[in-house]
């Protein structure tokens, strides 16, 4: 008997830009019934663990068209303009939202909202809350969600499938992971806002939860993974956890040097390191760049050996323990607790981890993807406005301005939609999606989820890391799928309904191993170095061929078919990026 | 890659409503890496020698408030506490205080509705049409900083005597982000909260043993944001009697665009 429960909009993800989508919803059109479904309670979602802060034009000597300016060569001009145009926009009509909501941001002297400089950004327009503002929004979006009686949540919900036919959607299947029970969320639309999938590679900054699910629902139910092989790097996190030394520990004067205390930056068309400090330069270079500089230091040996790998120092020292305690305070306790390091008087080994998914659901400048009533934002999202490098403290504003735009536009379709499948059809696809996962508890087989896990995070670091090239990239997408074959004979371990993570964990694996095909199989097909994606074998950015994005259908066991889309270009024309200078 | 490796006896308290008449301790040999954090000692446990245990985690840096558990009998961020600093023996349970859903998982419903029955939320003085900045010097901001702190990890409920004995009570993490609120400019919204933060479910039922501000690993303080959330119900109350004007007004100020 299948379990229905019927809504409008159905929200999955309940992170910055699912409770970001659901609050617009429920103030804009309080009859809108709407669910919102995590699998986790909303507080624990990965939006959490943002540090630096979010960007919006603050400050009179700043520009939209600066902030536009600076996303889109910090993006090596792969993001769609129109989008940027809007996000730059809003962004600050969000951020002061935020303000209203009760964010504790940090002030000026007089009583304003503070902004920082962040890497790749002309002026100073980060906004932030110390180095806990996605803690702050996270929590403040929760709390304000809490006023509003139409956002009805399903918390620790794991959803499986998009349930579409004919190029519409009508709902979602998710597990009570309580009960075990899968039911099926009927609704007139539907928005993703499930985040990233860091978790592919072993070292990541990203919580366990960042299994890229939404990603791969969306990519199993028709819609394009847009732009997949562009990775961020974040260049500055902790050698063996990977947790995330935010990049204000540079904006608020951080200095990076390799084993010879030498600001290496100054060798990659950083510098020059004097005068100091200086926006867009050294330290505020973009992430790509910083993290590309550290693997030549590796090369040529400047960096420091630690337990956990190659490293090199992040110097704070000169800030001095009132900044430091009154700026980065959690950096400060990260490093002393999970690295023995206290940065008011050692420097902090750190080292480029994985933090960010570019790519993403292939969705328009409204939210929309190509499937009716389908709507995604934040991080799973790729709308795109961070095109080959997103600049930092741009995703946290991301995910309030498209978030807002989702629900908005999820909230109007509910409204005003044709329904043309039948009931009958809608309910038996759900019911095949729901037997699906129910047939996992009894199948039979020999592979270990962590051992295959374990196998698909190797292959991604050895094949798909910062620095790429055909063979390595060749022998990933062969790994692949045989891994993908090998996840068809996976065996539970665990049979019970109640809270079954080994039944979790298998349906995550099982969505990463598709989002990593389509990284590899992107990052295989474009021959060309921009941004994040460093190709080995073709060391130049081709606009002839390249400046477009890449969309990766899904295709089941077989490959990933792979097509090309122009970016969208209003008014900035592609040039070569530039950073340093004596500016 | 060179680390010292300790092998430690892990006993996991057990639990599954669906097959378990009573909970049960189950012991694993776990070799340990000093560098650990203890809930990378549960995921070796979960990769490698057990799939059927179950437990909540996430971030692995102290700040999404998942993997609460009690180690060694006290409530602990498991993330957040190091091998380094533990015996050759460790005996991990749910926290207490809570009804357990299965294994390290509790059933977490009553904080939720603690929490929300706070309104934790701004109330404004005013509906804005449009978002316009309020000021809040850095002095304003210092008075509820530190209660904004919370990651809701729930040792606090653990830890606190009061919440073992009286059911409703609304409890140290909820009070203190009540204060939080109450103590904001930008906020008016402390009478509306008063009903459910002044009942005696509310403040009255702390009897200030401080073991919530104890085991807080982000030094929220939740004991004294009940003291001053306390010591404010009493001149309200007081106030009300001599002067029942004054005692919900608040100075709310707009920035000047």
């Amino acid at each position: 008997m299948l379990s229905q429960l019927d809504y409008d909009v159905v929200i999955v993800g309940a992170g910055g830009a699912g409770l970001r989508a659901a609050i617009e919803i429920a103030e804009q059109s309080p009859d809108t019934k709407i669910a919102l479904i995590s699998k986790v309670y909303p507080m624990r979602s990965h939006t959490v663990a943002a540090e630096g802060g979010a960007a919006g034009v603050a400050k009179d000597e700043d520009s939209l068209e600066h902030h536009f300016n600076d996303t889109v060569a910090g993006g090596d001009w792969l993001c769609d303009q129109d989008a940027v145009e809007y996000f730059v926009e809003t962004a600050p009509k969000e951020l002061t939202r935020m303000e209203n909501w009760g964010c504790p941001w940090s002030r000026t002297e007089d009583g304003k909202p503070a902004v920082r400089p962040f890497g790749g950004m002309k002026v100073e327009r980060t906004w932030y809350a110390a180095d806990k503002t996605g803690f702050h929004m996270l929590h403040t979006l929760f709390q304000t969600s809490l006023k509003f009686p139409s956002i009805e949540r399903y918390d620790e919900y794991f959803s499986t499938d998009i349930i579409a036919e004919d190029g519409q959607v009508y709902g979602v299947t998710a597990i009570d992971m309580r009960s075990g029970d899968v039911r099926f969320f009927r609704a007139k639309s539907v928005v993703i806002c499930t985040g990233g999938a860091g978790r592919v590679f072993p070292f990541t900054t990203n919580g366990a939860i960042k299994t890229g699910d939404g990603m791969a629902m969306a990519y199993r139910a028709g819609v394009p993974l847009k732009d997949m092989e562009f990775v961020q790097y974040h260049p500055t996190g902790l050698p063996g956890t990977g947790i995330l030394i935010t990049e204000g520990s540079r904006g608020e004067g951080g200095l990076l040097k390799n084993k010879d205390g030498y600001r290496y930056l100054q060798d990659y068309d950083l510098g020059p390191p004097d005068p100091w400090p200086r926006k867009k330069a050294m330290e505020l270079g973009p992430r790509d760049r910083l993290s590309q500089a550290f693997w030549q230091e590796q090369q040529k040996g400047n960096t420091v050996e630690t337990t956990f790998g190659d490293a090199v120092h992040l110097d704070l020292r000169h800030l001095g323990e009132a900044k430091i305690m009154e700026r980065l305070p959690m950096v400060r306790e990260l490093a002393m607790s999970y690295m023995s390091v206290d940065p008011v008087h050692e420097p902090i080994p750190v080292r480029p981890v994985v933090h960010y998914t570019m790519g993403g659901i292939d969705t328009d400048i409204e939210a929309a993807t190509p499937v009716a009533g389908l709507y995604a934002a934040g991080e799973c999202a790729c709308v795109s406005i961070n095109g080959a490098n997103r600049l930092g403290s741009n995703s946290l504003t991301e995910l309030l301005v498209f978030g807002a735009r989702a629900g908005k536009n999820a909230a109007l379709f509910a409204m005003d939609c044709e329904q043309p499948a039948s009931e009958a059809k809608i309910q038996a696809l759900a019911q095949q999606a729901i037997d699906r996962v129910n047939a996992l508890y009894d199948k039979k087989g020999t592979e270990s989820i962590p051992g295959l896990r374990d196998e698909m995070n190797d292959i991604m670091e050895k094949g798909a890391g910062i620095y790429r090239q055909k063979d390595l990239l060749e022998q990933a997408f062969n790994d692949l799928r045989e891994l993908k074959k090998r996840y068809e004979n996976i065996e539970l371990q665990d049979h019970s309904k109640v809270y079954n993570t080994d039944l979790v964990q298998a349906v995550e694996l099982g969505a990463m191993i598709d989002v990593a095909r389509a990284m590899v199989i992107s990052a295989l097909s474009r021959e060309e170095s921009r941004g994040s994606h460093q190709r080995l074998d073709f060391e130049q950015r081709d606009d002839k061929q390249f400046l477009c994005h890449s969309l990766a259908t899904y295709r089941g066991q077989d490959d990933p078919e792979l097509s090309y889309r122009d970016v969208v270009i209003t008014k900035s024309q592609p040039a070569e990026r530039v950073y340093g200078g004596d500016v | 890659m060179t680390t010292n490796t300790r092998t430690i006896e892990i006993e996991v308290l057990r639990y599954n409503p669906s097959k378990d008449e009573h909970p049960y301790y189950q012991t694993y040999q776990v070799p340990c890496q000093e560098e650990w954090v203890v809930l990378d000692a549960v995921n070796y446990i979960k990769d490698n020698l057990d799939r059927t245990l179950s437990y909540r985690w996430s971030c692995h840096m102290a700040v999404c408030g998942s993997c609460g558990m009690m180690v060694n009998g006290k409530p602990t961020l498991s993330c957040h506490s190091f091998i380094r600093d533990m015996p050759d023996k460790i005996r991990i349970e749910p926290l207490e205080n809570f009804p357990v859903a299965r294994d390290l998982i509790v059933d977490m419903d009553s904080f939720v509705t603690k929490l929300t029955s706070v309104k934790p939320y701004i109330v404004p003085a005013e509906k804005l049409d449009e978002p316009r900045s309020y000021t809040q010097l850095p002095s304003q901001l210092k008075k509820f900083k530190q209660y904004t702190q919370c990651i809701n990890c729930l040792l606090c409920y653990s830890a606190c005597p009061q919440v073992s004995m009286v059911e409703d009570f609304i409890g140290p993490a909820a009070l203190a982000l009540a204060h939080r609120y109450n103590q904001d400019s930008r906020d008016v919204g402390r009478s509306a909260r008063e009903d459910v933060v002044h009942s005696n479910a509310g403040i009255w039922e702390c009897s200030f043993v401080g073991a919530c501000s104890d085991v807080c690993p982000k030094n929220v303080d939740p004991a004294a944001a009940i003291q001053q959330t306390k010591i404010a119900a009493t001149g309200d109350f007081f106030k009300g009697f001599l002067m029942p004007w004054t005692t919900t007004n608040k100075k709310v100020t707009l920035e000047v665009e």
